[in-house]
């Protein structure tokens, strides 16, 4: 059966005949490295698609429909405008910060894109504190958009910048314990493991009311933190006309977008090899036959069909819910979904104790 | 003494919404003071769009001014005509025959509920939702084809003349409207289901830009942001003109103050004209459409004043006339400009987000303001 995990290791297989050891591991990193970047310009592009279709099927629309078949160039067509658009820097602006913070969102996001498990055996990198990097990594992101903010030299842009600060720093914590209760289960930080403990029935269906609370509240708080609405005060366009990329333009512009929307995919697969079992088929007990078919489905259209499912799911966040007010996200977090996910993970801990789980 | 450009000595930061900002929605321009995201001040700064309306219509007939009207609140022109007929056939004693008023009232109607359906749509896109824009743009079209049939005209209506209106209803129109009455009836409560009964709409609304009946009334607010406060003001059942003293609605008031308050007011409003439609529909009665009038319209020597419920508030026509040709000076009390002076009262101490809430529900249009 044609596999993501045969074709490299084929391809490893090739190399460690032709070549030495050393020159197998450097090329094996270049390859991961054009494929990451690959799949983000991919990711983007059909991300960017993807939105415009799902907003415009919401708001009884056709959306793009010129370029190409059914429009499906559109988002080329906009990458070639947005890189032969001159990217300017404001007047007053602090240049280097300016010109850096868009490369910084970008490479977050990058490096967050490494230990995903995107189909069985292949991970560009199988760490073993796989969760942990990510809660570390995607924390960085919110020093792009301060300094974006900052550097910017705009009132509207700094006070972007600072509601998305307090923003994503506060929802950290939800995303982070609601991820927790995964890790109290299966007693792994690997995306592997965690997945390979969901061979007999993903999570959610496992994990009884603790874990669709740990999954609501999860779903809550990466929508906050990758700045989507209802929770898109940083740009909220309507109060501060976009918030901390007021002042970019181009392709530093886009960047930002791409990390955007990237940023959605990454924690939509976290979520979905989180609670949904990664690239695990889905299996009902002892049905052997049906279960078969289901191992029959390639494992990496299970982990791409539930990621696009959950980015499914925030993109009609977006399209349905009126925008927080900075005071109310905040209280939200702070007063409910916080208290919610402590008490909830004591749960968890109880429950993985006691072996009340399937 | 500014310390630097953009602060006040106290620290606070003075920022410029508008005159090209998403949420105005027009050219309005906002000076706001804040400290941090609280409002300390809003200045509103006016004369972006304006075209000096009075003065134009100083050298336009009776016949003509009527037309620079439709450019003041260009989302309920049909009203701002209506006043200005009426008006004129006041001063005149001109007997409008019963078909024209008719007429007259149901296209007000359908014009208050294309504008608050646009008013409802924009708000919700000011709050962030965009979906609810869309939704409303498909019901405000299917008015506006009604409009294009009868008037020729989809945002400019120039329909209602002195003594009647210009030309007789499109053969279509009773049709069309019924068409029209039957889908929104399931669309106002979609409406409802999609933004009214949201929790987070409701909260951003809750205790939003509050206003006591009192200050309310002292800053001259009027129309749908009048009825939010409590205060019954409806020009219609006050000061009837044509036929809405024949037809039985009710004056939705809401006690509540607040931007929910006038955000209700206003949908309810438009459940009240389907009433209003329907009762006129079916009984449009036959006759002329416009009463005979003289070519040359000379308003005898006096001063007249001509008030109307547009979807915004009362608007207020007042003529000096010479007996001339031409008024001798106009005076338009647009319900626009009274509704803005409230904005910083109601402004001060709330959130930067909540200032686009009380901006949609004051429904501003921005030519009405400035004229």
């Amino acid at each position: 059966m044609w596999s993501i995990s045969k074709i490299a290791s084929l391809v490893h297989e090739w190399l460690s005949n032709t070549f030495s050891a050393t020159w197998v591991t450097v090329f094996e990193m270049v390859i991961a490295g054009v494929l990451v970047i690959s799949l983000f310009a991919v990711l983007g592009l059909i991300l960017v698609m993807m939105e415009r279709k799902v907003s415009a099927w919401i708001q009884i629309r056709l959306g793009p429909n010129r370029v190409g078949p059914k429009g499906m160039f559109q988002s080329a067509a906009d990458t070639v405008k947005l890189l032969v658009k001159e990217g300017m820097t404001p007047n007053g602006a602090d240049k280097l910060l300016f010109n850096v913070a868009p490369f910084l969102a970008i490479v977050v996001s990058m490096l967050l894109m490494a230990p995903l498990a995107f189909a069985k055996d292949f991970t560009l990198w199988d760490i073993n504190i796989g969760v942990l990097y990510v809660s570390a990594i995607s924390s960085v992101s919110v020093i792009s958009i301060l300094m974006a903010g900052w550097a910017s030299n705009n009132k509207y842009s700094l006070m972007g910048a600072m509601r998305s600060g307090a923003q994503i720093v506060s929802y950290e914590l939800s995303a982070g314990l609601s991820i927790m209760a995964i890790v109290v289960l299966t007693g792994s930080l690997n995306f592997n493991d965690i997945i390979l403990s969901q061979a007999d029935g993903w999570w959610i269906f496992k994990g009884h009311l603790p874990i669709w609370i740990a999954f609501i509240v999860f779903l809550i708080a990466v929508t906050a933190e990758t700045n989507r609405a209802p929770f898109d005060l940083a740009e909220a366009e309507s109060e501060l006309t976009a918030g901390f990329h007021t002042e970019y333009s181009g392709m530093k512009f886009a960047l930002f977008f791409l990390a955007e929307y990237v940023n959605v995919f990454i924690v939509c697969a976290i979520g979905a090899t989180l609670f949904l079992g990664g690239w695990m088929p889905f299996h009902i007990g002892h049905w052997d036959g049906f279960n078969h078919i289901m191992d029959f489905i390639p494992s990496s259209l299970w982990f791409f069909g539930k990621t696009f499912f959950l980015i499914f799911l925030i993109m009609w966040f977006r399209w349905s819910f009126p925008r927080l007010r900075i005071d109310q996200l905040l209280n939200l977090e702070w007063k409910y979904l916080l208290p919610i996910s402590m008490v909830n993970i004591l749960l968890v801990t109880a429950m993985a104790i006691l072996k009340w789980h399937f | 003494m500014v310390e630097e450009i953009g602060t006040t000595q106290d620290g606070d930061l003075i920022i410029n919404v508008g005159p090209q900002h998403p949420a105005t929605h027009g050219v309005l321009h906002l000076v706001i003071t804040l400290h941090g995201e609280t409002i300390k001040k809003v200045e509103p700064h006016l004369g972006y769009i304006h075209r000096s309306i009075e003065k134009m219509c100083e050298s336009l007939t009776y016949r003509q001014f009527i037309y620079v009207t439709s450019r003041m609140d260009y989302l309920s022109s049909h009203i701002n005509n209506h006043g200005c007929a009426l008006l004129v056939e006041r001063a005149m004693q001109i007997e409008v025959p019963a078909r024209a008023q008719v007429i007259r009232v149901l296209m007000d109607e359908l014009t208050r509920i294309a504008s608050h359906e646009l008013w409802w749509g924009a708000m919700a896109m000011d709050l962030g939702a965009f979906t609810p824009f869309f939704h409303a743009f498909r019901e405000r079209e299917m008015i506006n084809e009604i409009m294009e049939d009868t008037c020729g005209a989809r945002l400019t209506m120039n329909y209602m003349v002195p003594g009647g209106v210009q030309e007789d209803i499109h053969p279509d129109f009773v049709r069309k409207v019924k068409e029209f009455i039957a889908l929104f009836k399931r669309k106002v409560d979609e409406y409802d289901e999609m933004v009214t009964d949201n929790i987070i709409f409701r909260k951003r609304m809750e205790n939003v830009g509050v206003i006591s009946a009192a200050d309310a009334i002292s800053y001259g607010l009027s129309g749908p942001s009048l009825r939010g406060s409590g205060v019954s003001c409806d020009v219609r059942k006050y000061y009837p003109y044509d036929v809405y003293n024949q037809v039985q609605f009710e004056e939705i008031i809401e006690t509540g103050g607040d931007s929910l308050a006038r955000y209700m007011v206003r949908i309810r409003e438009m459940k009240q004209s389907i009433s209003i439609i329907e009762q006129l529909l079916d009984g449009i009665p036959d006759g002329d459409f416009c009463a005979k009038t003289k070519a040359v319209i000379k308003l005898p020597k006096g001063e007249f004043y001509q008030r109307v419920e547009t979807a915004r508030g009362e608007l207020g026509i007042y003529v000096v006339s010479e007996g001339a040709t031409t008024p001798y000076r106009i005076k338009f009390r647009s319900p626009g400009f009274s509704n803005l002076s409230a904005l910083d009262h109601m402004a001060r101490g709330s959130k930067i987000g909540d200032l686009v809430a009380m901006m949609g529900t004051l429904d501003l249009v921005i030519p009405d303001i400035d004229r």
